[in-house]
């Protein structure tokens, strides 16, 4: 399976990257052989194999519902480029 | 051309947990913004997610409710896509493997109409933070309290077939998730909210037609409004030759109108992938059923009981047993009283209108029900009747205590003394010349409807505390004899 220029621009505006237009020809070309190492992968016969969620053998731990965190909300916004009436700003979104 | 409308809802019910899904933040309402946000909602590098049993109890436990599978094994699972206020990037959720697969819930519509709804699956998730577009010169602030919430998200097969049909199944869950004890059901908070997928078809036709889903709907009633609008501007759009595009839409309630949201050409890309930081999830059947022995009686079953037990009628066994806190009011009320009927008409209507008025949540309920229940005690004993108990009740209500205090302390005590009444009944004859020559006069059967001018003088001589059955005996005693 190969890839072309305008599967690669939609894969970066999904992933929010901003890619230069002359690098588009090298990540087509890098992206297919991976999705052609997957088609090979593809062809094994799997039949009767359970799907691997995880390759742990192990399953979740849980946790008991007791609150453990204090509000630590000075520390975690002094990081922040702009913060308002305890509210992170960022760049206006409207839906 | 006679249409058919298909509904299919999805709603998400926020766990009443203490803490969050995937971290030890609280989850109280109502919290300073990003008070309640730690290091694991914000997505700071380096945390990881722990999963709370409680939010997989409650999960179960929905599922136990609704008579569906329970998945032994499932999977979370990233959902990709990028809004400010979901700082992961992505939506950690269950998609292939979820904790609820295939169950059903029986509705009824208030004109009586029968489903079974058949759900598709339910599965866990976390909620998203609050976007907040105002009044931050030109930025949007982010709350990322909410961040992290548990979520069950309940997918429902398209079965539905009017917006009433929606409504009941929506009332359902509602009674449902209430009754278990895993949400509280304030749905103006946002603990319950709603996604109705709609589409409409020629009668008769078997393939669906393009739908659109309405997103975050947070009121019963604007489910009915918000799909009536929908599917009119579907049938307008295909009768006038056009096409219904599947697209999110927004209902404004204030206009009465759905309007397009977002198109999902991009959105639909989430990239799903089973979490690397997160291990299947393994329950047993011992887990399971210990949850089973836990649950308490569901509506469906209490509403039996309650037209059973009590002989109520379909429609106020529904109401009373549709919310879990009013069915426990009501049936302290009837230990307290004796009279299931007379308690319900009480606990639907006096009390209800005031909680209503009020906005008080019946848990809240300034009478308590031990409180009402020795009120309808003082009105079946003959102390106080309807009339002067509904003046009881909302002293009660205002100013606490009980109703014998109240009765006593305004001097309410019906007067039940005979010989008290005949020389009322006496004055208001005499001083009614004209009446009782009009009651004379009359058809001896019209004579009945007659006596209510007479009742309501005594009633007003005496500050309405006669018994009413006493006055009309001895009104209809005296007066006839006049006729003789």
């Amino acid at each position: 399976m190969s890839l072309d220029r305008s599967d690669v621009e939609r894969i970066a505006h999904l992933a929010r990257l901003q890619i230069d237009e002359s690098d588009i020809p090298s990540y087509t070309e890098n992206l297919s052989s991976i999705l052609n190492l997957i088609d090979q992968m593809q062809q094994t016969d799997t039949a009767g194999v359970e799907p691997l969620a995880n390759p742990l053998d192990a399953v979740l731990r849980l946790r008991d519902d007791v609150v453990s965190e204090s509000n630590q909300r000075e520390q975690l916004q002094a990081v922040a480029p702009a913060v308002e009436k305890g509210l992170f700003l960022v760049p206006k979104v409207i839906e | 051309m006679e249409w058919e409308v298909v509904i299919g809802l999805e709603i998400h019910v926020q766990l009443s947990t203490t803490t969050k899904i995937f971290s030890g933040a609280s989850t109280a309402f109502g919290a300073e913004p990003n008070t309640q946000a730690c290091a694991v909602d914000l997505a700071l590098p380096g945390t990881l997610p722990v999963f709370n049993e409680n939010a997989l109890r409650m999960a179960v436990m929905f599922g136990l409710a609704v008579d569906a599978e329970i998945g032994k094994r499932s999977v979370f699972e990233r959902k990709n896509y990028f809004y400010p206020d979901l700082p992961k990037g992505y939506q950690t959720t269950q998609l292939a493997e979820p904790i609820v697969g295939p169950g059903h819930v029986d509705i009824e519509t208030d004109e009586g109409v029968k489903r079974r709804v058949r759900i598709h699956h339910a599965h866990l998730e976390e909620d998203a933070g609050k976007s907040l577009h105002e009044d931050f010169h030109g930025m949007s602030g982010i709350d990322l309290n909410r961040a992290g919430t548990p979520l069950v998200e309940i997918v429902s097969e398209p079965d539905m077939r009017s917006s009433k049909e929606a409504a009941a199944y929506a009332r359902k869950i509602h009674a449902i998730v209430t009754t278990l004890g895993i949400c509280d059901g304030n749905m103006a908070e946002g603990s319950m909210r709603c996604d109705c997928n709609v589409s409409v078809r020629p009668k008769g036709q078997e393939a669906f037609g393009t739908r659109t889903e309405l997103k975050n709907i947070n009121s019963f009633r604007f489910i009915e409004r918000a799909i009536d609008t929908e599917v009119a501007r579907q049938i307008d759009l295909i009768e006038d030759g056009g096409k219904v595009v599947q697209e999110t839409r927004l209902y404004d309630p204030d206009r009465n109108e759905t309007r397009s949201m977002r198109s999902k050409e991009d959105a639909n890309d989430y990239r799903y992938f089973p979490c690397p930081d997160l291990l299947p999830v393994v329950i047993d059947d011992s887990y399971i059923e210990a949850i089973r022995a836990t649950l308490p009686e569901l509506p469906d079953a209490r509403r039996a009981r309650f037209i059973d037990e009590y002989g109520l009628s379909e429609y106020d066994a529904g109401v009373l047993s549709a919310y879990r806190a009013q069915a426990d009011y009501y049936e302290q009320v009837v230990n307290a009283c004796g009279d299931a009927k007379l308690a319900a008409n009480w606990v639907m209507g006096e009390l209800a209108k005031f909680l209503n008025q009020s906005d008080t949540d019946i848990k809240d309920s300034p009478v308590s029900a031990e409180q009402l229940g020795g009120l309808l005690v003082r009105i079946k004993d003959n102390t106080i009747s309807g009339n002067i108990a509904k003046k009881v009740f909302e002293l009660m209500w205002s100013r606490g205590g009980s109703a014998d205090e109240i009765i006593e302390a305004e001097g309410l005590k019906q007067v039940t003394d005979t010989g008290a009444i005949e020389q009322i009944v006496d004055e208001v004859i005499a001083n009614a010349d004209k009446q009782v020559e009009q009651y004379k006069a009359a058809e001896p059967e019209k004579r009945g409807k007659m006596l209510g001018f007479f009742m309501g003088q005594v009633m007003k001589a005496t500050g309405g505390k006669a018994n009413p059955g006493a006055v009309t005996g001895i009104l209809k005693q005296k007066l006839d004899a006049l006729c003789d």
